[in-house]
């Protein structure tokens, strides 16, 4: 059998519940490591960071040398500037500042609501699963919300959706991927149509979420076209619920498999903010990214022809102990926190602060109850994807009946 | 004997951010003597930046920016109280008053004023302000909020702008003189101040560049009603404010034999200051805006600067190096950072814009109003300035630091054809101008005065 | 309490902006103002915009007393 790249290594299924020894492979074997199929690794800190706020890196797959077949305009996650700041800013208006600063704030309660009912539902329950009972409906019902997007309609998106992070995933090329690609836009043109019909619907009759002021915008200059109007609103629904269910779930697995921070946890409440911090250098939810040099680079010695796939394994970086004091350590109380959980430079998460209300929201609620609660399955089985990694299912055993 | 630096009595004169912070370190550093801050404001440490901007803009009140500890350095603060002189022989530091503190180590972090109208008559006319300090400020926010007629900014540095830029923002009337032909050309060059240049002007600004005020003028009661101008025009104005830079505080050094002049205080790259022979001190250091200090990446010459960044981190060093032995201090090293946010833009500078001879716009585009662009010198980066584009800075700051070929190498998405062509920077002569760059180069020599010095008798 | 913002480290994340509104504020598409002195009411939001800060570029804590010793 063929040595396996690292790459296949760390994409293989069966490492899913722990990459990290992989990743500490990767930063011993180089700054810059490359793979057989000719694409790069980077597990670096430093040169993670520094190809994030490169200019001649480009986060558009169109600019591989050998692109992929037929594929429509991605998404400004996947744009370069001045495109990508265009889109961005655009979609940036109905959610966060300049245009609407206290968005996001101002959905704290309803953020609270929906965690207290779904605390609720749970309370004579002796086992629950933390993914499917909370930590997947939350974040469902709110970005189904603050979107404009009926909540029963979840399990036909769903579908679309896992067919779209299937295709988005890091993984080495095969047949298997031309197959999964297809689906991905398949699935990417359906539910951009479902998206764009809602807020057809909506045109001249706001109902105050996010779709309404994309077809509602007064401006001529900042409306967005259909197309993306589209790409937007798949981009915003897939991000809205696939990635922050891993990072509250990822928090409930690692506060029960470390019951001393849980319980200093349940102590100084205070410490939160930074405990989820800390969650996001130490179990992120999005792994990997991908970047395309446009020009020949040279990063750390290595030199990078233009076109060449470069793979930074955000969650590598989040463990380099040439950036991290004891990077294996879960510490709410870390200082100097600059993880890479939301990536960095212009393309950090857009979502970034929904998912930290959330995340809060979620964890404040459920940290009480842990107290003697443990975990029926460690490790829990995990989904598939590499890149936006987390527990598929985690159950858990409350032996103590809810306090009231 | 290393134990030794920890004890003893440190003295630091200034009681703003580098001494703030010069004291937390000493304290994190495990310094466990005693510890005088003296200060000439009557307040704890606060933050200058927002003087000029929420302050004016109304946002906050003046008294409202008091500094952060970051630990409790546990110093007796002599606030209120001016330092007038130095004894580096019997090591005491005069106070106003006529006592003297005795110290075995002393930070020197007395920062710098505001260039006052020259003119003193004039300078005292009711509605004639400078802005530096909180009361400074807040004498003109209640003089902006009471709604005069037409406020003029002599000076079209970051300072003038940014007080033009609020009080556009609050709807009132500017005029702002410039001698040199734009603002903001004598710290970024010819290029970015057309940028600055029209900033004002489609914020509404009256901008007069190419002149000068030769006098401001007063009612009978001693009010402020107007300027004349070097052109033969007048501007009728009830509220002025001189915004022509800053003065180095350092004449309470003047019988200290220490390296102080107009530039500052002369210190080697571990903060320790010379004195006038250019011989270093082991018991006098200094931090902030008052230090002028060697910088590896820009030749050796004596960088002085105006740049909250630099208290911070030149303060850390020299704490450091305060309770350190020689062979443990650190090199202050930091690539000079600057930033602004005016008329809706923020501008921000890593390394010596000044220090160029071509530019090019490497990122965006003048007419995006987002913009990056790269300053060389004889063939290498040596400053870059973004224009809302700060997430873009740190790749240039590794430019700087690497002393990376200019003009940079190509590929960037956002790259303009442009890039192509290097034009000159434009730096004029300070001389000429009403306002200065915040980071200047200032030679190799630690005192300038060696050449008037007179052997006494 | 008091903040100050390292506005050198500040890249205009916006975090802050997001998590406080009340107390920072985005001044343009970048730059950053804010209210030093934090009520109260606006305390737990403002640790969790510290806490946030991509670039760990605020600092909050106690001024020092007035007075002095």
């Amino acid at each position: 059998m063929a040595a396996e790249t690292l790459l296949e290594r760390i994409t293989d299924y069966a490492n899913r519940s722990d990459p990290y020894p992989l990743y500490a492979e990767l930063r011993e074997a180089g700054r810059v490591v490359r793979q057989e199929d000719g694409s790069y690794l980077v597990g670096t800190y430093h040169e993670i960071s520094a190809l994030l706020h490169d200019p001649r890196f480009s986060a558009d797959p169109r600019n591989l040398t050998a692109p992929p077949e037929g594929a429509p305009k991605p998404p400004f996650l996947r744009l370069d500037d001045p495109e990508h700041h265009r889109l961005r800013t655009l979609a940036m208006r109905p959610f966060g500042p300049p245009h609407s600063p206290g968005r996001i704030d101002a959905m704290r309660g309803e953020i609270t609501e929906v965690t207290d009912e779904l605390l609720d539902g749970l309370r004579d329950r002796a086992q629950i699963d933390v993914v499917d009972d909370f930590a997947y409906p939350l974040p469902v019902t709110v970005i189904c919300r603050l979107l404009g997007v009926p909540r029963e309609d979840e399990p036909l998106f769903r579908e679309w959706s896992n067919a779209i992070v299937a295709s988005a995933d890091v993984r080495p090329e095969d047949k298997d991927s031309i197959e999964q690609d297809r689906a991905g836009d398949q699935a990417r043109i359906e539910m951009g149509q479902y998206l764009v019909n809602l807020a057809e619907q909506r045109r001249g009759h706001p109902t105050g979420d996010m779709l309404s002021a994309f077809v509602n915008e007064p401006d001529p200059a900042m409306l967005l076209t259909r197309e993306e109007l589209a790409e937007t609103a798949v981009l915003l629904l897939i991000a809205g619920h696939e990635t922050t269910v891993n990072l509250i779930a990822n928090g409930v697995l690692t506060l029960l498999r470390r019951p001393d921070q849980l319980d200093r946890l349940r102590r100084e409440p205070d410490l939160l903010p930074r405990a989820v911090e800390e969650l996001l250098r130490y179990e992120p939810p999005v792994h990997m990214r991908e970047r395309i040099p446009l020009a020949d680079v040279e990063i750390a010695g290595t030199s990078i022809a233009k076109g060449t796939s470069t793979v930074l394994a955000l969650a590598s970086g989040n463990r380099d102990p040439k950036r991290f004091h004891e990077p294996d350590r879960f510490d709410p109380t870390r200082p100097d926190n600059e993880h890479l959980g939301f990536g960095s430079g212009i393309h950090l998460c857009y979502g970034a602060p929904l998912a930290r209300v959330e995340a809060q929201a979620a964890l404040g609620a459920l940290i009480p109850h842990l107290g003697t609660a443990y975990l029926l399955q460690d490790p829990p089985p995990y989904r598939y994807a590499a890149m936006l990694r987390g527990p598929r299912h985690l159950p858990i055993e409350m032996q103590q009946p809810w306090p009231c | 004997m290393a134990g030794d630096r920890r004890d003893g009595r440190i003295v630091i004169v200034g009681a703003s951010l580098a001494g703030l912070r010069a004291a937390e370190a000493l304290r994190e550093e495990g310094f466990t003597g005693s510890l005088t801050v003296v200060g000439d404001e009557p307040y704890p440490p606060y933050d200058r930046p927002p003087l000029s901007k929420q302050v004016l803009l109304g946002h906050v009140a003046a008294d409202t920016t008091g500094l952060p500890m970051r630990r409790d350095p546990d110093a007796d603060w002599r606030l209120g109280v001016r330092a007038t002189g130095l004894d580096p022989v019997d090591k005491r530091v005069v106070l106003a008053e006529g006592e003297s503190l005795p110290y075995d180590r002393l930070l020197v972090a007395t920062g710098t004023r505001a260039r006052p109208w020259p003119n003193p008559r004039e300078a005292a006319l009711d509605g004639v302000f400078t802005l530096r300090t909180r009361d400074d400020a807040a004498g003109l926010a209640e003089r902006l909020a009471a709604g005069p007629q037409r406020v003029l900014v002599i000076g079209g540095g970051f300072t003038g702008s940014e007080i033009a830029s609020a009080c556009r923002e609050r709807g009132l009337e500017v005029t702002v003189t410039e001698r040199g032909p734009a603002p903001l050309v004598g710290a970024l060059g010819g290029t970015l101040s057309k940028l600055a240049a029209a900033m004002h002007r489609n914020n509404g600004v009256d901008l007069r560049c190419g002149v000068t005020v030769t006098a401001l003028r007063g009612d009978g009661n001693g009010r402020l009603t107007g300027a004349d101008l070097s052109d033969g025009s007048r501007v009728e104005a009830d509220v002025c404010v001189a915004a022509l830079g800053a003065v180095r505080n350092v004449e309470w050094l003047a019988e200290a034999g220490l390296a102080a002049g107009p530039r500052g205080l002369a210190c080697d790259a571990g903060c320790r200051a010379f004195d006038m022979y250019g011989i270093v001190t082991d018991d006098v250091f200094v931090a902030g805006d008052v230090s002028r200090f060697p910088h590896p990446l820009f030749e050796y010459q004596l960088l002085s600067l105006e740049h909250w960044g630099n208290a911070v981190a030149q303060a850390e060093v020299a704490a450091h190096n305060m309770v350190s032995a020689g062979p443990l201090r650190r090199p202050h090293l930091a690539l000079p950072t600057f930033w602004s946010t005016q008329f809706g833009l923020n501008i921000k500078a890593v390394g010596v814009p000044t220090l160029s001879d071509h530019v090019v716009i490497a990122q965006g585009s003048l007419e995006e109003r987002r913009v990056v662009m790269v300053y060389g010198y004889r063939g290498r980066v040596t400053a870059a300035v973004t224009v809302d584009m700060a997430k873009s800075l740190p790749y240039y700051q590794h430019l700087i630091e690497t002393a990376a070929p200019f003009p940079p190498v190509p590929g960037a998405a956002d790259r303009p054809i442009a890039a192509e062509i290097p034009v000159p920077s434009d730096v004029p002569d300070p001389k000429g101008l009403s306002h200065g760059p915040t980071v200047a180069l200032t030679g190799h020599l630690p005192d300038r005065r060696l050449t008037v010095v007179q052997p006494t008798s | 309490m008091r903040i100050v913002v390292d506005l050198t480290r500040c890249q205009g994340y916006a975090q802050c902006v997001f998590l406080a509104p009340e107390v920072f504020q985005l001044h343009g598409e970048e730059g950053l103002l804010y209210s030093s002195a934090v009520p109260d009411d606006q305390l737990e939001r403002v640790r969790q915009a510290a806490a946030a800060c991509p670039v760990q570029a605020i600092l909050l804590g106690e001024e020092v007393s007035a007075r002095g010793r």
